[in-house]
């Protein structure tokens, strides 16, 4: 049997979803995009032109649930499967966008610039427990009109994995598409093997900027994939319980899902958010509190009901360090994620409410997902019945080191975790220079980016790639990119 | 107990309903309208300030004592106009250009509402030339700007840059304020405060403007 965890019951989930589409009925929402808008208004939602305001109606929603896929796969960049966001499977990825890189040797948080995002691309291509890249820090160094695409491209120029990522602006998009056509050939080959997914988060409450609104009917266009971000805070811009902050939230996501469908009916949609309660003593988004985490799960047992994968920013830490708080918060996240069955699982990494990266946590969050992971493969029985005969065995060896059982199944049962992780004596420990966990971690990640091998993406296709990014820099006013080392 | 007191007991206690007839009776006494702002409304305040620091109170509870503030003062105004007491300072508010994060932003809003001042909240997605161009027009010593993107941080530094090139340094006083944002960055971009969360972003304002 696989463990699962479960908040809501079925009725409890028919009365949030039915309230959210009164909500979308009777209040609408608010939209600042004219294309979306009279596309919303041609399929029967009534708009108001003077305030942006769309009211949908039930048809237009049950019409996009009927189209929205339920399950969809992502393809690396060299074309082979990485991902099946269907029922059950749990993915993690990267926690994503972070302002600032914890710097190891001084301990701060500072802007990050393009060697650490290289770095950070070289360490995730090695982990085995994350199974995409996200475009997890904004290198510094760069023309700020090219901070979204540029994490892309390096993304692509040099891990394997597919990418996690989003637009900042309606012009960054259409670089980005550029970027991935560089990597598949055509749109076709893109449409049938989605590289990436991309981030659309509506505005709470209940709004949709043009922006967003324009990035995510672009992608549909292309089919590709999407991830509707919404993030009531609780107690702030949402209301304090969690059952209203649900509503909220699924009156945000199904409007996204609608607008997905209407552009592209079939587009492939992550039913995702970030929402977070409202800390009203320090004024601050804790992703770390248990409620913001319930939050998370029990939206994505509504997505699920309604037949789409998920997605949460979950598994992720408000502490500043690397610490025990760091560590009792992600993993308290990531096993509660992967408890709720959540496909994609964006948290590793992340520090300071979603604005931090250390690259040191990353492997340790590394480990955290491993364990996760062997959690839900469950416990299921293996020649074990009847077991009389390997009792015989024990009592006669006095162990069952060598036995044939223990050789079958040992890798296979037991999890072992990497060097971050600290099962040694305590004498061992010490002759290995008494490590914390950082100094491990760190270890790690010096270890894993010089052990890197660059991405077997071919050469063409990596020319392909610098020759957009260049004339995308050079448009930009830059006259070279910055140097990245790829050895 | 006096009825200044009173005043800042009841905002201390977030009553709203209150305030204005206490405040009305403190004008029928014949106190002048600066001690019953100073005393009464904005004493209320500042307790209510430390005990917030403190985890004592949270959030919700400084918002009603800010309600109750404000109710108090739409009964003074007309008074500390004719007594031509000044205002305690208008502010042009906003979050940079390229950049849709007002949730802070209107946070720190209604927490500078709360405490007295005069607020100009221009949005998101402001221009450098707007946030100058309306100080000077209603001639508000301080421009606080928000930005929670790293690629809009930038226009922060437009502002400042702007301000001194217009020679407008002495006149207007910046504040800066949103994750990307740290006492280091501030300063880098020449802004001459930086405030943490919207509570601070009051005392820092409050001490821009007594020159400190
Ligand atoms: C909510 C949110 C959104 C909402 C905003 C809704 C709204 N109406 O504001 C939505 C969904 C629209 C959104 C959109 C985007 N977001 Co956003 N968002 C957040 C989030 C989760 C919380 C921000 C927040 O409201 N916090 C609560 C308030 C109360 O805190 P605060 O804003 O920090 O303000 C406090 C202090 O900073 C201070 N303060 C703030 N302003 C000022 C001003 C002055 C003068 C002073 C003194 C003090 C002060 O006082 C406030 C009260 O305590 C942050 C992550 C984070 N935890 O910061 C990401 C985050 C800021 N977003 C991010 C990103 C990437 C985006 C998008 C680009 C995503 C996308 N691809 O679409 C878009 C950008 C849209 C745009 N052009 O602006 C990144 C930024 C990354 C970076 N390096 O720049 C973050 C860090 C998340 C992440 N890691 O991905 N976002």
């Amino acid at each position: 049997m696989r463990p699962q965890l479960r908040f809501l019951d079925n009725d409890l989930i028919e009365k949030i979803v039915g309230e959210a589409r009164v909500i979308l009925k009777e209040l609408g929402v608010t939209l600042h995009n004219d294309r979306v808008l009279s596309m919303l208004s041609d399929h029967g939602a009534r708009i108001d032109k003077g305030t942006k305001q769309v009211y949908f109606t039930d048809s237009v929603i049950d019409s996009a649930l009927s189209t929205v896929p339920n399950s969809f796969k992502l393809y690396d960049v060299l074309g082979n499967e990485t991902h099946d966001f269907c029922s059950g499977k749990v993915h993690f990825t990267p926690g994503s966008a972070a302002i600032n890189v914890l710097d190891f040797e001084s301990g701060k948080a500072r802007p990050p610039v393009t060697n650490d995002y290289v770095s950070y691309v070289k360490l995730v291509n090695q982990l085995e427990h994350i199974a995409s890249q996200s475009t997890a820090l904004i290198p510094s160094d760069v023309h700020q009109g090219m901070s979204d695409s540029y994490r892309l491209y390096l993304s692509l120029l040099l891990g394997e994995k597919p990418t996690v990522t989003g637009a900042f602006t309606i012009a960054g998009f259409d670089v980005m598409r550029d970027l991935q056509l560089a990597v598949r050939g055509d749109v076709d080959e893109l449409r049938e093997r989605p590289l990436t997914v991309f981030s659309c988060c509506p505005t709470a409450p209940l709004k949709w900027s043009d922006v967003t609104s324009q990035n995510a009917i672009d992608c549909a266009e292309l089919s590709i994939p999407v991830e509707l971000i919404s993030m009531p805070l609780s107690g702030f811009v949402a209301p304090v319980t969690l059952v209203g902050t649900l509503i909220q939230h699924t009156a945000e996501t199904l409007s996204g899902v609608v607008i997905l469908q209407l552009a592209n009916p079939g587009t492939p949609v992550l039913y995702g958010g970030s929402p977070a309660i409202f800390d009203v003593r320090y004024e601050t988004t804790p992703m770390g509190a248990v409620e913001t985490m319930m939050v998370d799960c029990a939206y994505a047992e509504i997505g699920r009901y309604l037949g789409m994968p998920t997605q949460a920013y979950i598994g992720l830490s408000d502490a500043k360090q690397l610490d025990a708080q760091a560590g009792l918060e992600s993993s308290m996240g990531a096993t509660l994620a992967a408890l709720t069955g959540i496909n994609n699982v964006s948290g590793p990494g992340m520090l300071d409410f979603e604005s931090c990266t250390s690259l040191e946590k990353l492997v340790v969050d590394n480990e955290i997902c491993g364990m996760t992971l062997r959690m839900l493969e469950g416990i299921h029985p293996k020649e074990d019945f009847p077991s009389i005969s390997r009792f015989q065995e024990l009592l006669s060896e006095k162990h069952l080191l060598i036995s044939e059982h223990t050789r079958r199944y040992l890798r296979e049962e037991h999890y072992f975790p990497g060097k971050a992780i600290d099962r040694a004596q305590r004498s061992r420990w010490l002759e290995e220079g008494g490590l914390t966990l950082g100094e491990r971690a760190n270890q790690e990640v010096r270890r894993l980016v010089k052990a890197y091998e660059p991405s077997r993406l071919q050469d063409s296709a990596k020319e392909e790639l610098q020759n957009r990014m260049e004339s995308e820099a050079r448009r930009l006013g830059m006259d070279r990119l910055p140097e990245t080392r790829i050895e | 107990m006096g009825t200044l007191s009173e005043i800042s007991k009841q905002i201390i206690a977030g009553d709203a309903s209150s305030v204005p007839s206490l405040t009305q009776k403190a004008i029928s006494e014949g106190l002048p309208a600066r001690d019953i702002l100073q005393e009464g409304l904005i004493g209320g305040m500042s307790v209510i300030g430390a005990k917030f620091k403190a985890h004592e109170i949270f959030l919700p509870d400084v918002l009603m004592a800010a309600r109750a503030m404000q109710a108090g003062m739409d009964k003074l105004k007309p008074l500390l106009i004719k007594e031509d007491v000044p205002s305690l300072g208008k502010v042009v508010l906003g979050t940079v250009r390229g950049d849709l994060h007002d949730i802070g932003k209107n946070l720190v809003s209604i927490m500078l509402k709360g405490a007295g001042f005069e607020v100009i909240d221009l949005g998101n997605d402001v221009s450098p030339e707007n946030f100058i161009d309306t100080a000077l027009e209603n001639d508000a010593p301080v421009v606080a700007m928000s930005a929670l993107l790293t690629t809009t941080m930038p226009v922060m530094g437009e502002v400042t840059d702007l301000i001194r090139q217009r020679g407008l340094d002495k006149k207007l006083k910046t504040i800066v304020g949103g994750a990307p944002l740290s006492n280091d960055a501030a300063r880098d971009m020449g802004a001459n405060a930086y405030a943490y969360d919207a509570a601070s972003a009051v005392d820092r304002i409050r001490e821009l403007l007594s020159g400190g």
